[in-house]
């Protein structure tokens, strides 16, 4: 039973109450109207003390969709939180109003102080370099849609993948089905950090490869899962010029790719996916955006403990 | 070396060689109104070099603490000059406020009253996971 729990990390799911979630998911999808009014009454709370909007917008219309109706600030500046009040007592004073609440929040674990003090559910909407559990929904509730389902999948990652967390999470949570190989493209620099190589890749025997260009392992890929290399990531900006084209994504590295390669992009994306990729029907990361909402609509019902017959 | 045994009080024997003053730092007792005798690299026939720490009028430690650092330490309570109590120690599941996390972007780093809480990760590698950040602590090399 997911109701009243708080979710702070992709993995407080199991594979089971997943399921449920993204069923959920594409039945809201299907008939959005049968749960226009399933949150009639309920009050959720946008805690936001980074601005990230977003992720913010898609909460906020999530559960406006559903019926129900929103509270929160945006900007920390702005409410008791610049006089200094704690997370706990935010926490606190907030259940007093809201039935659910969402906390985005620069520092790691913040959001787990905020479920330790409330019985009132509590999403985690990021929180530092740490964890984004409803990005990690997004992306698996797309490939769901798509591939129907987890298992045998060949998935690339590109990028930033030492820095990345929406790729360590993914990692994470694809490591729990039957037959799923990984090939990581990266420059040598920001390869997967250690824990995820060797705590949950070679711990769980998962296949994976670390290559350095994209074009060779393209032919073989399910999906691609692209990440931003970040210009301050690099030592030096020689390094930056040199490596940055290999890891933008343009129609001619799709040339030799599987008709249905699944492209995927947690956004905003800023230059390395071309923007003539956009009209390829394998470009997927706007149709994964409006996932988004609705997979948050789907988890926001099952925390409150809403059915809709 | 001999020193003298004591009435009442606590022995705390078998300690890693190199680990006791950590132990008494951790502990935090009262060394201005107790006897305490701290012994470095003694020889034990059966452990080779090893720590030990005595405690005049104190039969109450941490456990959990000592267990953290040090569980292959063994713990003697003392009464009438005759031991009493032996205990043996483990590494805890969970700690609360005896490591404070060193992650500069854990929230623990700006919450007030929050509590440090680590959890055991590892039991080889004597690793622990703040409950916050996932950031990990190894208590074997500290
Ligand atoms: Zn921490």
């Amino acid at each position: 039973m997911l109701k009243g729990r708080s979710i702070l990390e992709p993995m407080d799911m199991t594979v089971a109450e997943l399921e449920g979630i993204f069923d959920l998911a594409d039945a809201i999808i299907d008939d959005p109207e049968k749960f226009a009014h399933a949150c009639d009454g309920k009050l959720l709370a946008t805690l936001f003390y980074e601005p990230s909007t977003r992720t913010r917008f898609s909460f906020e219309a999530a559960m406006l969709r559903l019926g129900g109706k929103v509270i929160g600030f945006s900007e920390p500046n702005s409410s008791s939180v610049a006089k200094g009040e704690s997370i706990a007592d935010t926490i606190r004073t907030i259940a007093c109003y809201a039935d659910i609440a969402v906390m985005r929040h620069p520092k790691e674990g913040a959001p787990r102080i905020a479920a330790n003090n409330t019985d009132m559910p509590v999403i985690n909407a990021g929180d530092g370099g740490h964890m984004h559990p409803t990005q990690t929904l997004t992306d698996l509730l797309t490939i769901r849609r798509r591939k129907g389902g987890f298992t045998n999948l060949k998935i690339g990652l590109c990028g930033d993948l030492k820095f990345g967390r929406t790729v360590h999470s993914l990692i994470k949570a694809m490591s729990r089905y039957e037959g799923v190989e990984f090939i990581m493209i990266s420059p040598e620099e920001l390869r997967v950090p250690e824990y995820v190589r060797k705590g949950v890749l070679e711990a769980n025997n998962i296949p994976y490869r670390e290559v350095k260009k994209m074009k060779e392992v393209m032919p073989e890929l399910d999906v691609l899962y692209m990440t931003r290399v970040q210009r301050e990531r690099f030592f030096n900006e020689e390094d930056y010029i040199r490596l940055k084209d290999r890891y933008i994504l343009d129609l001619e590295k799709i040339e030799n790719a599987k008709e249905d390669l699944m492209i995927l992009h947690p956004l905003p994306r800023v230059n390395e996916i071309a923007v003539e990729v956009d009209n390829d029907p394998r470009a997927l990361y706007f149709e994964q955006a409006k996932n988004g909402m609705f997979v948050r609509m789907a988890l926001i019902m099952k925390l409150l403990g809403i059915e809709v017959q | 070396m001999i020193v003298n045994s004591i009435e009442k009080g606590i022995v705390i024997d078998h300690i890693t060689a190199g680990t006791g003053h950590r132990i008494l730092d951790y502990l935090n007792i009262d060394t201005k109104n107790n006897t305490v005798a701290f012994i470095m690299n003694a020889y034990s026939q059966k452990h080779g070099r090893k720590d030990l720490i005595k405690i005049e009028n104190v039969t109450d430690v941490d456990l959990t603490v000592l267990g953290l650092l040090d569980p292959t330490a063994t713990v003697n309570v003392i009464e009438n000059g005759q031991i009493v109590k032996k205990i043996s120690l483990e590494l805890p599941e969970t700690v609360v406020d005896v490591i404070k996390c060193k992650n500069p972007r854990c929230v623990t780093s700006v919450e007030r009253n929050a509590h440090h809480i680590f959890h055991l990760m590892n039991a080889e590698t004597h690793e622990y996971r703040c409950e916050y950040c996932d950031d990990i602590v190894n208590m074997k090399g500290e």
